[in-house]
């Protein structure tokens, strides 16, 4: 069956696409702003906060709800493209 | 939120913001660890497992790599990571009952441990997601009734999320003054932290990991309709756990302040009432080391050893004097467990409140603690028994094995309850280093490699997870009587709890090779990898 299913084949590209894109959001949140980078983006300031330790304990998990349900409408939309949604 | 009441176990409720105030910026870890996992549950994870359709992870790995031993080696991992976390959920029952009844924490363990048997017995596991729900409502209520409350009572914002960067009254931020006050007593400023930027990052990564690992997170997504529904519930979950996940570190900071102000400097003899019902309870000790009669809390450890051990004698003050003083300058130990269930007493809040933060708290480990052991019984009973020891074994020996096995998990757990590695927290995050180490490769490559076998998901698992033990029993645990090895032996500078990710990393590139090396998986597996990864026609879950 292998052979006949380049429909899943893109399906599945496309899927890869957006799963690099929003993990490396994710990435970017956390690891970077969050860890790595935290020490200059500590000497700006949000309100009483230092920025690199507000996206390590806030703000980064704000991001990630979004990020799920932002991939939750791209693959919704995507199984419609290809017909793969059910009912 | 039957997903979101599991997560939010007795670790994130009783001990995660008490750790995060005692650890500043580096509890940063469990916040992003155990959320950030969420987001690769999603993406990676819940819509391939629930297309699979099967009820647990060892059979996942047991039909996808066509092998008995690959399922015998998952149900061990699972064993394995599933106890140590329910040791962590046993110690935080046990903190919320010796305090309840006054009794050493070792008693309030083994109370624990009683009523947990009676609810795994009596309440069977089928009516778990219905009071699962009623438990996250009780949760989230007695986590954030207190934290409004303090919340307007430091910064005069009543939404902690904002009042954590607010304005005190006396001028200046919040998180300002606490970095001063740390500074003036020696520590680390507060919103900096004292581990090396590739330990959080480590630790980070392994916590993350291993929440998308974890069997009875992921059982949960087995139970949806829909793959597109598996994919919305993780979404949901996190919402929910992100109320509370967002709430904690202010929580922590409000703590940390008022800890702080309460203590220093004071006689001991003024202070208040729940100072010395937590000093009974042996989660608190002071000794007068320059005898002025007042509290001295400053950077350093007050113990020569971990615990304080107590002596039957009261000191002049009438303290409980202990045995194990350090030479530091530092009087006061105050054991990370209880700020939780602290805080509202030490920030003077009405009784009812406390008592609803308690009833929070018993909710969650109780909650938790019933889902992991629905995970045990059922590896063994049906993974372990039915499917490989006896398949000819009744329905009726088969809920007596599964009995059995939660009579002898709760005990193990108790056991290492009474005599943590660690705090709560920290011995759950070990149970994730375990998680990331063995499965999460195993689940990922299963999906995303078609080329993947049973050779190397086998040789990854058992090469992940013995070295993860083999760390975590060298350097955090020690082994019958031989010691842990000291922090400045880590290997990279990697703490136990970070270990993980380097488990991990050996895991996937041992899997790699030992399959490249090796025949490429039959047919019909390269066919059911296809198939899981389209979404349509996912049926109801099979039972077997």
């Amino acid at each position: 069956m292998s052979s006949n299913n380049s429909p899943s084949k893109a399906y599945w590209k496309s899927n890869l696409r957006y799963l690099a894109v929003l993990l490396l959001i994710w990435f970017a949140v956390s690891y970077g702003a969050g860890i790595l980078f935290r020490e200059e983006l500590n000497s700006i300031r949000l309100g009483g906060f230092k920025l690199g330790f507000w996206f390590a304990q806030q703000g980064s998990i704000y991001v990630f709800v979004v990020l799920i349900f932002v991939y939750v409408r791209l693959m919704n939309r995507l199984d419609k493209k290809y017909g793969f949604d059910e009912e | 939120m039957a997903t979101a009441a599991d997560w939010m176990s007795a670790a994130s409720f009783i001990s995660m913001a008490g750790i995060i105030s005692f650890a500043g910026y580096d509890g940063s870890v469990y916040l992003m660890g155990w959320t950030g996992g969420y987001v690769l549950l999603a993406l990676l994870l819940a819509p391939y497992l629930r297309k699979f359709g099967k009820f647990t992870v060892p059979d996942f790995i047991g039909d996808r790599y066509y092998s008995n031993t690959a399922r015998t080696v998952a149900v061990i991992c699972a064993l394995i990571v599933s106890f140590t976390y329910v040791a962590g959920q046993m110690r935080g029952v046990g903190v919320v009952f010796s305090q309840f009844l006054q009794v050493d924490i070792e008693w309030g363990v083994l109370i624990g441990m009683a009523v947990v048997l009676v609810f795994a017995f009596l309440g069977g596991m089928k009516g778990i997601t219905y009071t699962q729900v009623a438990q996250y409502c009780v949760l989230i209520f007695a986590f954030m009734v207190p934290a409004f409350f303090i919340s307007m009572q430091m910064t005069g914002n009543p939404i902690p999320q904002f009042g954590m960067g607010g304005t005190v009254e006396e001028g200046g931020y919040l998180l300002d003054k606490l970095d001063k006050l740390h500074t003036d007593l020696g520590f680390k400023e507060y919103t900096t932290g004292s581990k090396s930027t590739w330990d959080v990052f480590a630790i980070t990564c392994a916590l993350m990991v291993g929440t998308a690992g974890l069997p009875h997170v992921i059982v949960r997504f087995f139970t949806v309709k829909k793959v597109r529904d598996a994919r919305k519930s993780a979404g949901l979950a996190l919402l929910f756990i992100a109320i509370l996940y967002t709430t904690a570190p202010a929580i922590a900071v409000f703590a940390r302040v008022n800890l702080i102000e309460t203590v220093r400097d004071q006689e001991y003899t003024s202070m208040p009432e729940w100072f010395t019902n937590w000093e009974n309870t042996g989660l608190i000790a002071w000794t007068d080391k320059n005898m002025d009669g007042k509290i001295q809390y400053v950077h350093g450890a007050a113990l020569s050893s971990k615990k304080p051990e107590f002596l039957e004698k009261r000191g002049p003050n009438g303290e409980r004097l202990i045995a194990n003083a350090s030479d530091s300058a530092n009087e006061l130990y105050v054991d990370r467990d209880i700020m939780v269930l602290a805080n509202p007493e030490i920030a003077q809040l009405p009784p009812w409140v406390i008592a609803l933060v308690a009833a929070g708290g018993l909710a969650a480990a109780l909650s938790t603690a019933a889902g992991l052991l629905l995970v045990i019984s059922t590896s063994i009973s049906r993974d372990l028994i039915k499917k490989q020891l006896r398949p000819s074994i009744s329905d009726k020996g088969e809920l007596m094995a599964a009995r059995i096995a939660i009579l002898v998990a709760v005990i193990i757990a108790g056991l290492f309850g009474i005599y943590p590695p660690g705090f709560v927290a920290a011995v759950v995050a070990l149970a994730f280093g375990l998680a990331a180490a063995s499965f999460f490769p195993a689940i990922i490559l299963g999906i995303f490699d078609k080329r993947m076998n049973k050779e190397g998901a086998i040789a990854g698992m058992i090469i992940g997870i013995s070295l993860m033990m083999f760390y975590m029993i060298r350097f955090k645990t020690g082994f019958f009587g031989i010691p842990p090895r000291p922090s400045s032996e880590w290997w990279f500078g990697t703490s136990p709890e970070g270990f993980g990710t380097i488990s991990m990393i050996m895991n996937t590139v041992v899997s790699l090779v030992v399959s490249r090396l090796t025949s490429p998986p039959p047919y019909q597996v390269q066919e059911m990898v296809e198939n899981i990864r389209i979404p349509k026609g996912a049926g109801e879950a099979l039972d077997h």
